[in-house]
């Protein structure tokens, strides 16, 4: 009996995995059933369905970058305070003392890539037409999840606290300062007042909002990364589950109806 | 020099890229070699029959001899041959660096890339065009100018996804022409053709292991190559110039020029959002599901692809690439300058109609009047810019539903759907045709109130 048999009949094993190892058909199809990770999938698929050329993977390669960015974040929040005496510092800490400083290196690339890895998933869809019946509604949360994205990059892009972070955010928040009706330079936020009181200021617009202050500052430094590490991380698994979920319901994979 | 255009490094980095694209090159000779092709030689030289791997064999040893050159003649950068001569930089900025010349350029490149796509998606030709895209890459690297803003650290993102869009772009060109070429021969599809059902495990577990173990490795050696940025510490009281929002809202940030913040940073945006999240309910054309084509939904992909490169990567690549201090345009090959001018003598639709063509001046409030009464001399000001805005939004759609080509996607449609789609068109035609507008008229605003901020 080689060691590997011996493993696989030890009653660790099969209490773990609860079938032998998928040698023959029968396992084979048990082992996508009865894992909890494999599970995602279903026991058989089209072979046209996943060659390459055809899906080209970047759904998942998008959901194993948000993967990577969750090990990675949460390993470098152990480092990092989110303070302006701190966070610039803590960066530098990271680039030059810390072990494991790379960490930031793949975060910040592996966030790029995404944004990247977001866009062709939703290309590929488009040009499959796989948004079409019955999969209009997963197109649309599908949407909503490249909205997140992009909120996540973005609100992760302060938290360095160099010139870079601290530009980009403003000159990107400040369109919210021009938002029709709740931004106080935009079009129609002077007929919201109340007896000549305006409702809408630079102090309760949705800039403020978006920033927790009037400039990109502490507050606004406590607000991203908390929407950054918690929140919309909280509503993109969320998401994703019902993606994936969605995927299955609605037909599984793209394939010619 | 201060700015020295070629380093020994950069020297020795490229000659790493043309190893690598003299290798990718021997394998596609071999790869020729083993299909026997050969093209026959003008009569003048004797009309044999060649095969054409001697062409690409040839290719990939000049560029081995190339890299080799640039691994051994790292010690002496200011006297290295292998560089962008002046005058051809020199050109090169003088006639692209205009907004208008590089807009026309990418939709005619866009134009091209439907019209010729039988032609461009031959292997030997996309071969040839990835050749010719990496050699002015990597030709350009050898300009200092050129490398500061394509070798910033955020920036190599967008160089790769740029290569990634052009892959992906040509499978899909040429899976399309190919399903296209078959559904007008009557044969089945490819997607339909050995579709056999495979087990999960593993045929599909496997290839995903694969890609995951890939994606690691090339994230780990992108973090190990390039360092994350990391400026000075942040000064609310220095800002930068130019000041750019991240890179994928570069393409809004670019749509500033044109139309005011209210809409190119929140209306424009909700309106793609809101856009594609309609799309699968306005996309009436049942073919085209779950495979790739091009004529059986040219209208739904032209206009896609219209949205997504001219107004959207080609927008991030000029905002990133090309936008430098106060937001002019300045060349790939050209220095940053900070003092460079670009005289501004825009005007508004008010100014032109009621200055230039009536000659009467624009009418204004008297002092001390009413609000009811500067409202309505401020609506009589630029009534005839709001007559072009609610024309274009509110009574073409009617009209485009009566007549025309878009009538029988009325008769499809029905009224609601109609009206949000002919709606969305509209609004992403808005941005060209202010660009026009813009370069034609000197048209600053079409509407132009800045009492109320409300400019379009």
């Amino acid at each position: 009996m080689s060691i590997g048999d011996y493993i696989r009949d030890s009653q660790i094993w099969k209490s773990i995995f609860r079938h032998p190892a998928p040698h023959d058909r029968r396992n084979r199809i048990v082992v996508v059933l009865t894992n909890f990770f494999l599970h995602l999938h279903p026991v058989s698929v089209k072979q046209q369905g996943i060659a390459l050329s055809y899906t080209w993977c970047m759904g998942g390669v998008t959901f194993f970058l948000f993967l990577v960015e969750t090990i990675t974040g949460v390993l470098l929040m152990f480092y990092y305070r989110p303070t302006l005496e701190w966070a610039f510092n803590d960066i530098l800490a990271l680039r030059d003392v810390s072990t494991l400083g790379i960490m930031r290196e793949i975060h910040r690339w592996g966030a790029h890539a995404m944004v990247i890895a977001v866009w062709l998933h939703m290309y590929r869809v488009f040009l499959t037409g796989s948004y079409k019946p019955p999969r209009e509604f997963n197109w649309v949360v599908g949407v909503i999840l490249l909205v997140l994205t992009l909120l996540l990059s973005f609100t992760g892009y302060l938290l360095p606290w160099d010139q870079l972070a601290v530009w980009a955010i403003t000159v990107g928040s400040n369109m919210a300062r021009a938002t029709p009706f709740l931004g106080y330079e935009g079009p129609g936020a002077q007929l919201l007042n109340i007896g000549g009181y305006d409702l809408i200021t630079s102090g309760s617009d949705a800039r403020f909002l978006l920033l927790g202050s009037r400039f990109v500052g502490e507050a606004t430094l406590n607000r991203f990364y908390i929407l950054h590490c918690v929140a919309i991380p909280l509503v993109v698994a969320l998401l994703i589950a019902i993606h994936f979920w969605r995927i299955r319901k609605d037909g599984g994979i793209s394939q010619p109806l | 020099m201060a700015h020295p255009n070629l380093t020994s490094s950069v020297i020795f980095g490229l000659g790493w890229l043309y190893l690598i694209l003299c290798l990718m090159n021997s394998f596609w000779a071999m790869a020729q070699l083993k299909k026997q092709k050969h093209f026959k030689v003008w009569d003048i030289f004797g009309g044999m029959e060649v095969p054409s791997a001697t062409t690409w064999f040839a290719y990939s040893l000049f560029l081995g001899l190339v890299s080799f050159a640039h691994f051994s003649g790292s010690g002496s950068p200011d006297r290295f041959m292998l560089s962008l001569p002046e005058f051809f930089k020199d050109s090169v900025d003088s006639i692209l660096a205009d907004p208008r010349v590089y807009f026309a350029l990418t939709v005619g490149g866009f134009a091209l890339m439907i019209w010729l796509r039988e032609w461009w998606t031959k292997p030997t030709v996309a071969w040839i065009l990835l050749n010719m895209s990496i050699l002015f890459l990597a030709l350009s690297m050898t300009d200092w100018d050129f490398r500061q803003i394509v070798g910033k650290p955020d920036n190599v993102p967008i160089v790769g996804m740029l290569f990634l869009l052009g892959f992906f772009t040509w499978i899909y060109f040429s899976r399309a022409v190919d399903n296209d070429r078959r559904m007008a021969q009557g044969l089945p599809i490819r997607e339909r053709e050995n579709n056999e059902s495979v087990l999960v495990w593993p045929d599909l577990v496997y290839p995903e292991l694969i890609c995951m173990i890939v994606l690691t490795v090339i994230l780990v050696a992108w973090g190990i190559g390039l360092p994350a940025p990391l400026e000075e510490p942040a000064n609310i009281a220095k800002t930068p110039n130019p000041s750019k929002a991240p890179w994928y809202f570069l393409g809004l940030q670019e749509m500033l020029v044109y139309y005011d913040p209210w809409l190119a940073g929140v209306v424009f945006p909700s309106v793609i959002l809101g856009g594609l999240m309609a799309l699968p309910y306005i996309d009436f054309n049942k073919s085209g599901n779950g495979y790739y084509t091009f004529n059986e939904r040219s209208f739904a992909v032209s206009t896609f692809l219209f949205g997504f490169f001219p107004l959207w990567v080609a927008l991030i690549v000029l905002g990133t690439f090309l936008r430098g201090p106060n937001w002019n345009f300045f060349g790939i090959y050209e220095f940053w300058d900070v003092h460079k001018l670009e005289a501004l003598n825009n005007k508004n639709l008010s100014e032109i109609v009621w200055d230039d063509m009536l000659g009467v001046g624009r009418p204004v409030a008297e002092a001390g009047a009413s609000f009811a009464s500067q409202s309505v001399t401020i609506l009589i000001r630029e009534s005839v810019g709001l007559i072009f805005v609610f024309l274009y939004l509110a009574a073409l759609p009617p009209l485009m539903a009566a007549t025309g080509y878009f009538r029988k996607y009325y008769n499809r449609m029905g009224f609601i759907r109609f009206m949000v789609f002919t709606n969305l068109i509209l609004l992403m035609a808005a941005l060209p045709i202010k660009m026009l507008l813009r370069w034609v008229l000197n048209l600053k605003y079409i509407v132009a109130i800045p009492e109320w901020f409300f400019n379009i």
